[in-house]
């Protein structure tokens, strides 16, 4: 069969003006000012300079076939989000155009619209018309939808009373039921609980079988593996990389950070929501101190966060995230994970500090791994959130059963203290 | 946005994004498509408020019933402001009828991008289908204070006048005003917030500027065509020229009125259409 185009993708590109944020609207009397300095500029939109703006995505360019699934893959701020929004139409690009055959349905959030007061039912009905669903394809599908949900019992309460499960539920059932020929799906996942994200992913992968077209960004890695064939990895707003997904996976995780075994953050880098918080560094040391981007998996290592507080910290645990580079989770960590140091630091004051701890030798496989970093005060707020901070490679020289020549499975690799008796 | 969707093969639409200059156009079609939108939108306002208030649909009837008695006792009776030979009570009850559509129109579709920001940002409609869903959530408002006003014409001996057939013109007239200003506002208010606290002033200011509490009548004559540049006028005069048979046909000062609206509105679509772009952007 001739491979059809889903979307065509050209030299697009989208001009943000920094500090565009909600906050940052203009007022009424900046533009009567501007208008008396400068007639002529007050409805025109670009007429601030150059420098008070970004390129979120710039010369980017790719096709799409038919029944393709692609991944899309980038740190924060690569311009993923942008890609979606534009081709989803939420926004337009500044360069380029985009070609898309079919109908496209986006989910960039789920639950769009969803209103606390009104019942799950009359939700279901708001929601797809809101995703572009007719009043009749909403009827023949309803029951699907509700039975979906799972939430059959409480279809006539106002979802405010539901829980936060129910609700997901129910929104992506909804989302789910949209049957567009193009699907572009941001993140989705990262909301709810495994069951939750198991069912998610269920229903990707059957539209993904159905043979439509599914442009898919996620953070998490594995899901990225299950459901994608092809990524495109995405960084400072360029298209890097496009390649078979175990390749862009593989190179996502273990480029664009120093090979030095440290990472720094200079103060742009560092979103203002972060604040009182502010990361530094982060440090990998061998036992004398140096900083390595090589250790040796039977030699321990001490990572080391460097940050400073701007103001003191109530409940403020600073931990580290260990991922191999497919995105499995091998350990989460926190510096107040000891109940005495707990009690210590239950209020942090303003200052700068250094919370370091150490990965034992004999615990890690061969192979390149990655430290992420978070900073959050539990069920208050997450300060900070950076999933790849630095990586590093470890070395098996030593490690136990490195007689045989042969990758093992797993990413720890214990001495297991193995015995062996006759009996 | 610019998009042609062109006919390729059976069911296969060929959309192509590319970044607009200048106006651009109404895009009207979307507008068609996304039709059942508005009417969501609609119903949800009105359940949403009836839900969510002790008194829900009576809010409806209180508003307008409360401001004509108000009117009626200072206005009518200790001011004696004249209505045209019609009692005070009925006089006033169908200026604010109209009224009413229009400014839920001003303070609801004016702030209704701004509220509805996570749709704006999260999925692709045309966005005019927010002002306006805001717009006709009034007409059912409308509706039901209108039972009040037939409730006064009989307790009142009014019968309604042989022209009461072009009533739904001038509400047609009421909500192509409501709309244009609805428009403006809301896309005017995403670009700069003061919008939200110049609307209720502004709601205020025009109240005066219509003859809702005094007859259009007492307008000396040179003037009159100068007043009726407020749409709302012919409105009112018209309603009440419609159901009460006042002398002032609906001449010059409707024409004038209708003239403004319809000009209000043309021009609030285009600009909400150029502004449209930068929502996601700047909501």
């Amino acid at each position: 069969m001739m491979s059809e185009l889903a979307i065509k993708v050209e030299d697009l590109g989208k001009q943000y003006r920094i500090g565009l944020s909600p906050e940052r609207y203009r007022t009424l009397r900046d533009s009567l000012v501007q208008a008396v300095t400068a007639p002529g500029q007050l409805i025109r939109l670009n007429g601030s300079r150059s420098r008070d703006r970004i390129w979120a995505l710039q010369e980017v360019s790719f096709d799409v076939q038919k029944g393709q699934v692609l991944g899309v893959i980038g740190r924060n701020g690569a311009g993923k989000s942008t890609l979606l929004k534009i081709l989803s139409r939420v926004t337009e690009p500044t360069t380029g155009m985009v070609e898309i055959h079919g109908r496209v349905g986006s989910l960039l959030e789920v639950g769009t619209g969803f209103h606390p007061e009104l019942t799950g039912r009359e939700n279901i009905y708001l929601n797809g018309a809101i995703l572009g669903m007719k009043r009749a394809e909403i009827d023949a599908k309803f029951d699907e939808i509700v039975a979906f949900s799972e939430v059959e019992k409480f279809i006539d309460t106002p979802v405010k009373r539901y829980s936060s499960g129910m609700y997901l539920r129910l929104a992506f059932a909804v989302a789910a039921h949209l049957e567009p020929d193009i699907l572009v799906v941001d993140e989705v996942l990262a909301v709810g609980d495994a069951e939750f994200q198991r069912k998610c992913l269920g229903k990707m992968s059957d539209v993904a079988q159905q043979g439509r077209t599914v442009l898919f960004v996620s953070h998490n890695m594995s899901a990225i593996l299950r459901l994608t064939e092809e990524s495109l990895v995405l960084d400072k707003g360029r298209l890097l990389l496009r390649a078979p997904t175990t390749q862009a996976v593989d190179f996502y995780m273990s480029s664009g950070f120093s090979d030095t075994g440290q990472r720094l953050w200079e103060p742009d880098e560092v979103p203002s929501e972060a604040a009182p918080f502010r990361p530094l560094a982060v440090r990998l040391c061998d036992t004398l101190g140096r900083v390595v981007d090589t250790i040796r998996s039977t030699e321990p290592v001490s990572v080391a966060v460097d940050y400073e507080l701007s103001a003191p910290v109530t409940g403020l645990r600073v931990g580290i995230y260990l991922l191999t580079t497919r995105g499995e989770y091998v350990l989460t960590s926190f510096d107040t994970d000891d109940p005495e140091l707990y009690e210590q630091y239950s209020v942090r004051p303003a200052g700068r500090y250094v919370s370091a701890c150490t990965l034992p030798g004999n615990f890690l496989n061969e192979g390149r791994y990655v430290i992420g970093l978070n900073a959050s005060s539990f069920r208050v707020k997450r300060y900070f959130q950076d999933e790849q901070a630095l990586t590093f490679t470890v070395d098996g020289a030593g490690a136990p059963g490195m007689q045989w020549p042969e990758a093992r499975l797993g990413p720890v690799r214990p001495d297991l203290n193995w015995k062996i008796e006759a009996a | 946005m610019a998009h042609t969707a062109l006919a390729n093969k059976p069911e296969e639409e060929i959309l192509i994004i590319r970044p607009t200059r200048g106006w651009g156009t109404l895009n009207l079609r979307d507008l068609w498509i996304y039709r059942e939108l508005v009417y969501f939108l609609t119903w949800r306002d009105l359940k949403v408020r009836y839900k969510q208030t002790a008194l829900g649909a009576a809010w409806a009837i209180l508003q307008p019933v409360l401001s004509m008695v108000v009117f009626s006792v200072f206005f009518g009776g200790l001011l004696n402001v004249p209505s045209d030979g019609i009692p005070y009570p009925v006089f006033s009850y169908t200026g604010l009828l109209p009224w009413g559509v229009f400014s839920k129109a001003l303070n609801d579709a004016g702030r209704s991008l701004v509220t509805n920001r996570t749709m704006i940002t999260k999925i692709y409609f045309p966005r005019m289908v927010i002002p306006l869903a805001s717009v006709l959530a009034g007409v059912v408002d409308f509706l039901i204070a209108f039972i009040v006003l037939l409730g006064l014409m009989v307790y009142f001996h009014i019968q309604p006048t042989s022209n009461v057939w072009a009533l739904p013109l001038f509400l047609l007239l009421a909500l192509i005003t409501a709309s244009g200003v609805g428009l403006w506002l809301s896309a005017m208010n995403v670009l700069y917030r003061d919008i939200g606290y110049i609307i209720p002033f502004l709601t205020q200011l025009w109240f005066y500027l219509t003859p809702i509490v005094y007859p259009s009548s007492e307008i000396p004559e040179k003037w009159q065509l100068l007043y009726a540049l407020n749409p709302m006028v012919g409105v009112v005069e018209g309603f009440r020229w419609a159901l009460l048979g006042t002398e002032t046909a609906p001449g010059p000062m409707v024409a004038v009125s209708a003239v403004i609206a319809v000009l209000m509105l043309i021009t609030g679509m285009f600009y909400f259409r150029r502004m449209e772009r930068t929502f996601a952007d700047m909501v």
